[in-house]
């Protein structure tokens, strides 16, 4: 029966798209070249916003994949280029302490699968038989109406990130 | 579809993020790394907001995506301000604050 | 949309009182002061006279508002009455005339069933009201809000309520605030940060006046943090003296510790009190007052908030800031360390009065935690004035008793004796300490009292008298207010049943009452003596033979006295220096206004049984204060007692007149002698512990610092050091060398440390710790990362198994 479940297309498509994303992940954090870590995290991040539309969430999938893959990505290209990393691969990427920080990611890995399968067991993200599709309009009502505070702190922020990154970055 | 496929994803991305930000020297991969665990943070609010029904997981995802990318300019603007003053990124070597 | 207060009686027939613009409008007491603040930081420096106009102004306006608010409060409370009259000759008509009780009884349960609804701004309070006495007639307190922000379905709101506790509470603080502005034009005349100065004055009336209006518990806490903030900026003031900065830090952290307690009392209260999770002050109020909050609840909110009333009003034991905190200018010492800031825990007492009434009683009997703490508080303070040669300390440590007394009061639950004793107290303090700042400013801005004050009385007639005035009403002669309200407390306690109406029987504390009633009268005769008396000691070297015996204390009292207003000195003409003569007008107004007040205070509170004084001019104060309605505990009053007053103005000649007979001795051996040479100190070795003790504060700064700290910085610090050394390298490195090395260390901190190591533990031990913590600061952030992300892995753990 759970078998049977499981052989929807869409869990087909996020079983793939989950290991595509873990692996790249993975080489992110391990591999020993700085550009190459920059282009697999261009994988996750596609993972991501692909996992956003399995849930029916088009607009933040897009939004993901705007600002994420458009220009957060392009702004750490930028930033490695700038740093005059080695294109090619480096010897001491990772420090003395890894086996320590693997360690606390492990115990992490351990505390937070063990409380969501104990929390959670079995429960459907669809519950009612399929999602609701959340709509850009419902979306952009929601944060004009009820969260335009949090919505105009978060462009003041932004504001702030602006001037404050020129002013860290800029030469004397 | 179950709800603990997320939220098991998620766990994964924030897990190796975790690692990523202990263990990396390079200022640049850390912040990679920080990315994973905004994304981790972001997939759950999806799956979340999903399977409540509501609109403010969404809604909470973008503002992440927003100050995510606010976090990404300001790290940025740090580690070029710490490279033009010593010409390293390592972040070994950045600790003036040793007691 | 102008809020109206209905009352309905059973009937369903409604009168319509209208509140007074002022009374709606309240958020423009704290908006006054805070514009004053704004205009002085931004554009002071640029103003004439650097700024200070704009605060006088400002705080002028407020007063008179102030006064305007008074009015149409007791016009409003008047027609209140009279509404509920009618409605209760209405009532009373189809009621057979039961007795009054019976009668009081269906008062009080109409009353939990009135509601208050706050709708954006508009106020409908129904108060169902059947009473046949004035006294059961409710006055409801005006309330407005509006919705700050809102969160999770939960309305944080900003808004204002006045009842006669705010109204009276304006008035001081106002007033209070007005005179200390006018006095610090001519005090802190020429100071470098004079403009500064007037914006913190300004920002603190605001968030005072604020703190006193608030409507919720949000708004309550902000005000109170702001209130410290600036109570901690006007201390520093002259931070370049290295002990004002650190009295400004010691009063800052103190009351952190007190903060913490508010903050949780509050998120109990708001969980607890109340079906609806309010954050308004009248619903908590009304939810305990009508019995459906649980008693635990409330003694565990109660408990937390003591600790804010302890760390704010300086209850023992955390009033060693106080004392300190002297270190601030003296007009700063006036307003916030003694007239108003430190009465705000007193006031939060007064204002959430049944959380503590219902939460500190202890179940089963009528003994409310309260009447220990104050109790304790105003025996320590008045014992320690005694020792202070300093004259801010003297006025210190009695403000802490003063306080200890207000506390002890609502504790027996004579609420509106506290209370009355607050007002009064705030006129009497506020002049002593202006007037000790009048005489400092004559007197080389020292406030040694044995060194360079004495024989003032000549040449400072208006501040002599004045101080003089003070010093009887803090001392409860007759005929000043101080007399009146530290009367109605000691009736209030009801011991031995010398007063009537009282709402338990505390004889011990009765007892105490008298006992610091007596102390109070003799340190003020020795601060007032060695002030004003005898002959002027500035420039002689008179005293220093007398003192050998008690040198090592003195010194550090001393050294913080000379600190004081040293700076002020700087920026001075010449006045300051030489002979001592009466301070300019700006400095004897305010002394000459609060001294009038503290003689007219009297008048406030007329006690019921001097019934040859008209009905209308009694206990007006009783009347219009003390808050009537379902948001307030069913209290009685104690009634003045002949007796008690008797007793309390016995205690006090005979304490004062032991100490008058006392410096009549020390007069006898020469003009400039300030102690008896061979006094009880230095001939009975009990009298020389006790003043040792005294000398010492209780040993209580000892205990904090000296044992608190040092065991953290000490003992465990190096035993985490051996266990580090001795231990983990020992294992590290294993044999041969090192292990003749780790018996070495062995032999080094078993031995050495423990037998030497006690003598000098403490030098030993910072130099210890910095050497154990350097281990952890590498300064690699990844380092702490790690710590910190491993800490939450495992803490989660625990939290997940805990949870099974």
């Amino acid at each position: 029966m759970i078998v049977a479940d499981a052989l929807v297309a869409q869990n087909i498509f996020f079983g793939i798209i989950a290991l595509v994303m873990i692996v790249a992940a993975l080489k992110v954090v391990t591999t020993r070249n700085v550009v190459h870590a920059a282009l697999y995290l261009v994988v996750v991040l596609a993972g991501v916003a692909a996992l956003f539309v399995l849930t029916l969430a088009e607009f933040t999938a897009a939004t993901q994949i705007l600002v994420y893959i458009g220009a957060v990505i392009v702004l750490f290209l930028f930033g490695i280029m700038l740093t005059q990393a080695r294109i090619g691969t480096e010897t001491h990427l990772d420090n003395e302490r890894k086996w320590i920080a693997g360690l606390v990611a492990v115990i992490l890995a351990g505390v937070m699968g063990y409380a969501l399968l104990d929390g959670y067991g079995d429960t459907m993200l669809d519950k009612n038989g399929e999602l609701s599709v959340q709509t850009t309009a419902q979306v952009s009502d929601a944060i004009f109406s009820q969260y335009l505070i949090p919505f105009e702190v978060v462009s003041v922020l932004l504001l702030a990130a602006l001037i404050g990154a020129i002013v860290v970055a800029r030469r004397e | 579809m179950w709800l603990n496929q997320f939220l098991l994803v998620g766990a994964a991305l924030f897990c190796i993020g975790v690692y990523g930000v202990l263990a990396r020297r390079n200022g640049v991969m850390v912040l990679m790394s920080i990315e994973l665990i905004l994304n981790a943070v972001n997939i759950n609010l999806i799956a979340f907001g999903a399977f409540n029904g509501t609109i403010a997981g969404q809604v909470f995802a973008l503002f992440v995506i927003a100050v995510a990318a606010a976090e990404v300019g300001v790290g940025l603007a740090i580690v070029l301000a710490i490279y033009r003053n010593r010409s390293t990124i390592d972040l070994e070597t950045a600790n003036l604050m040793k007691g | 949309m102008s809020p109206t207060l209905t009352f309905a009686a059973e009937s369903g027939e409604a009168a319509v009182v209208t509140a007074g613009w002022l009374l709606r409008n309240a958020w423009i007491f704290p908006a006054i002061p805070f514009c004053s603040f704004l205009i002085t930081l931004f554009f002071g420096k640029r103003l004439p006279q650097r700024g200070s106009p704009v605060g006088v102004a400002a705080l002028a306006l407020t007063f008179v508002l102030g006064l305007a608010a008074a009015g149409q409060w007791i016009s409003y409370s008047n027609r209140s009455e009279d509404a509920a009259h009618a409605e209760t000759e209405h009532a009373l008509v189809g009621a057979s005339a039961g007795t009054g009780e019976s009668a009081a009884a269906t008062a009080a349960e109409d009353d939990r069933g009135a509601t208050t609804e706050e709708e954006d701004g508009e106020v409908h309070t129904q108060v169902g009201e059947a009473a046949d006495e004035e006294e059961h007639a409710s006055v409801a307190p005006v309330e407005s809000t509006r919705t700050w922000w809102q969160s999770g379905g939960i309305h944080f709101e900003v808004g204002t309520l006045v009842d006669g506790l705010a109204i009276m509470m304006i008035f001081v603080v106002s007033l209070v605030s007005l005179l200390v502005h006018i006095y610090s034009t001519d005090y802190v005349h020429g100071d470098i940060r004079y403009t500064h100065y007037f914006a913190f004055l300004s920002l603190f009336t605001a968030s005072m006046l604020g703190l006193i209006v608030s409507q919720g518990i949000v708004q309550f806490i902000t005000c109170w943090e702001l209130v410290g903030l600036c109570s901690f900026a006007l201390i520093g003031h002259w931070w370049e003296e290295q002990a004002n900065s650190d009295a400004a830090l010691k009063a800052f952290l103190t009351n952190r510790v007190g903060d913490m307690g508010l903050l949780i009392g509050m998120i109990v209260l708001f969980f607890t009190a109340g079906d609806g999770r309010t954050f308004s002050i009248v619903s908590i109020n009304q939810a305990v007052v009508s019995g459906t909050v649980s008693h635990t609840a409330m003694t565990v909110a109660a408990l937390c908030l003591l600790a804010a009333v302890m760390s704010k009003s300086g209850q023992f034991f955390l009033h060693t800031w106080l004392p300190d905190a002297m270190a601030g200018p003296t007009p700063v010492s006036a307003l916030i360390h003694a007239a108003t800031m430190v009465v705000a825990g007193v006031y939060m007492v007064a204002r959430l009065y049944p959380v503590f009434w219902d939460g500190l009683s202890i179940a089963g009997s009528s003994f409310n935690m309260m009447v220990l703490v104050g109790a304790v508080t105003t025996l320590v303070g008045g014992s320690l004035a005694f020792v202070q040669r300093d004259i801010k300390r003297v006025l210190a440590y009695s403000t802490v008793s003063q306080l200890g007394y207000m506390v002890m009061a609502l504790g027996c639950g004579a609420w509106t004796a506290a209370v009355f004793h607050l007002f009064t107290h705030a006129f009497f303090k506020a002049c002593l300490f202006l007037g000790s700042g009048s005489v400092s400013h004559a007197c080389n801005h020292s406030f040694d009292m044995k060194k360079d004050m004495g024989g003032l009385r000549k040449r400072m007639p208006i501040t002599h008298a004045t101080f003089l005035i003070g010093t009887l009403a803090l001392a409860g002669f007759p005929l000043f207010a101080g007399f009146w309200s530290k009367d109605e407390i000691l009736a209030g306690t009801g011991g031995f049943n010398l007063a009537e109406g009282a709402n338990g029987s505390y004889h011990v504390f009765l007892v105490i009452g008298l006992l610091t009633a007596g102390m109070t009268a003799a340190y003020m005769t020795r601060c007032y003596w060695l002030t004003f008396l005898g002959e002027w000691r500035g420039g002689h070297d008179h005293d220093t033979g007398h003192d050998t015996g008690h040198q090592p204390a003195m010194a550090v009292g001393a050294a913080v006295a000379t600190g004081h207003d040293a700076h002020a000195a700087g920026g001075h003409d010449a006045h300051g220096h030489g002979e001592p003569h009466e301070s300019g007008p700006r400095i004897t107004g305010p002394l000459v206004v609060l001294a009038t007040l503290t003689f007219l205070a009297t008048f406030a509170n007329i006690p019921e049984k001097f019934s040859f004084i008209p009905e209308g001019w009694r206990l007006r104060f009783e009347h219009y204060v003390e808050p009537r309605g379902d948001y307030f505990p069913t209290i009685s009053h104690a009634e003045f007692a002949p007796a008690v007053a008797a007793l309390s103005l016995a205690m006090a000649a005979i304490f004062s007149g032991v100490a008058i007979i006392y410096y009549r001795k020390v007069r006898a051996q020469g003009a400039y002698a300030t102690e008896l040479a061979h006094g009880p100190t230095t001939r009975n070795a009990l009298a020389a512990a006790g003043y040792r003790v005294l000398e010492n504060k209780f040993y209580l700064d000892w205990l904090y610092q000296g044992v608190i700290v040092a065991f953290i910085k000490g003992p465990l610090a190096r035993g985490i050091d051996r266990f580090n050394q001795v231990v983990l390298d020992g294992i590290v490195d294993g044999a041969g060398i090192n292990s003749r090395k780790a018996g070495d260390l062995l032999y080094r901190y078993v031995d050495q440390a423990v037998v030497d190591g006690a003598v000098n533990a403490s030098g030993l031990g910072a130099s210890e710790t910095g050497g154990m913590l350097r281990r952890f600061q590498t300064g690699r952030i990844q380092q702490y990362a790690a710590l910190m992300f491993g800490a939450a892995a495992l803490l989660a753990g625990v939290l997940v198994i805990a949870v099974q």
